[in-house]
């Protein structure tokens, strides 16, 4: 596999089509949309509530993820995720995409990248909490149905991330 | 007035799991498609540089929202009955700026760093690791923050509620900013690329 050199990417109108018609075939079919954070949270409860069930029963932003009589992991979200490791393994594959490496620019080592994505995952985790969704839960899934919220979250992701663009280009560039 | 069709009771929730990890496989293919797996490509939005994120997020917003408003139009899907996340706008705002923060630090969104993982890319996966971090953290920390989570409730709120506007006349608005964003998009990374050579 490493001889044959990875495909272009599609068209993104054409990527965006297809992506859309998946989020309107879970409207249509299950009344939902997509969503990516909630199903860490339900791992992360289902985790804790193995070794800790009282501490989990006693804080509603865990105990809202426990499920009456079976795990917490047996959850839309959860197998929907299971689904997108799946999904993009087999696109990454077939186009020959499918490669151990840290992505990054030029200027930065491979150490600074990784502190450096570890700290954007934990703003990422604390934003979803607050925003009660992520670029798929919110931006994607309520941008669709005009939620006012999500709207909201989404003009604020792209001003944040626009905000501190200049502070880390050289990660980038 | 048949769809949505779980919430009509035409299967149940095991089947409905099955259905899940069919829509993740859809989303996983299309986002790597997109080339949603690369933290490079998805941080050179934020550098005008490669308008991917926006191009592909708004075809499929178009996209979906054309959908749901046919559907429903049509008397196909009873929109009521798509689940709608309430609005809280102040911890809202702020969640955005700072998973805002995260993404031009970090790489990737949640779902992004998901294909990224299956793609073998290390970044994301230690960004996922994260995103564990935070959650869980935000967590134990929740009855201090709780106050403020809970924060200006203004229910299910969409936006032609909000500006008193038609459904349809907001569709329309949401396409045509689409469009013209599309067109911005074209020109400022043409723009970008002739500053490169130039450079």
């Amino acid at each position: 596999m490493e001889t044959r050199s990875a495909q272009p990417y599609w068209n993104p109108y054409v990527a965006g089509v297809g992506l859309g018609l998946v989020l309107l075939a879970s409207f249509v079919v299950m009344g939902r949309g997509l969503g990516a954070s909630g199903a860490v949270a339900s791992t992360i409860t289902a985790g804790l509530n193995a070794v800790a069930p009282a501490h989990v029963a006693g804080n509603p932003a865990f105990a809202e993820y426990l499920k009456d009589g079976t795990s917490p992991l047996k959850d839309w979200l959860v197998f929907e995720v299971l689904g997108v490791f799946v999904g993009g393994y087999l696109s990454g594959m077939l186009a020959h995409r499918v490669k151990k490496v840290v992505e990054k620019g030029p200027r930065i080592t491979t150490n600074r990248r990784l502190t450096y994505a570890f700290i954007g995952g934990i703003l990422m985790g604390v934003g979803a909490k607050l925003g009660r969704g992520c670029t798929s839960g919110q931006a994607l899934t309520g941008g669709a149905l005009l939620n006012a919220g999500s709207w909201a979250f989404m003009i604020m992701i792209f001003a944040g991330a626009y905000a501190l663009a200049y502070f880390m280009r050289r990660q980038w560039q | 007035m048949m769809a949505p069709f779980f919430k009509f009771g035409l299967f149940g929730d095991n089947l409905g799991l099955v259905v899940a990890f069919a829509v993740g496989i859809g989303m996983g293919f299309f986002l790597e498609r997109a080339g949603f797996n690369s933290a490079r490509k998805l941080a050179a939005q934020f550098y005008f540089t490669d308008m991917t994120v926006f191009k592909v997020m708004f075809t499929a917003i178009v996209t979906a929202m054309l959908g749901v408003y046919w559907l429903s139009v049509l008397g196909i899907m009873d929109l009521s009955m798509v689940y709608l996340t309430p609005t809280f706008l102040a911890p809202q705002i702020v969640g955005g700026l700072i998973l805002g923060f995260g993404f031009v630090i970090g790489g990737y969104c949640p779902g992004t760093a998901c294909v990224g993982i299956a793609t073998g890319r290390i970044d994301a996966l230690v960004l996922f690791f994260g995103i564990f971090a935070g959650i869980f953290g935000f967590g134990e920390v929740f009855p201090l923050v709780s106050g403020f989570y809970n924060a200006t409730p203004m229910g299910q709120l969409t936006l032609p509620q909000v500006t008193g506007l038609p459904y349809g006349l907001l569709v329309f608005a949401v396409v045509l900013m689409a469009l013209g964003g599309f067109y911005g998009a074209e020109w400022v990374e043409k723009k970008m690329a002739a500053r490169k050579v130039e450079a």
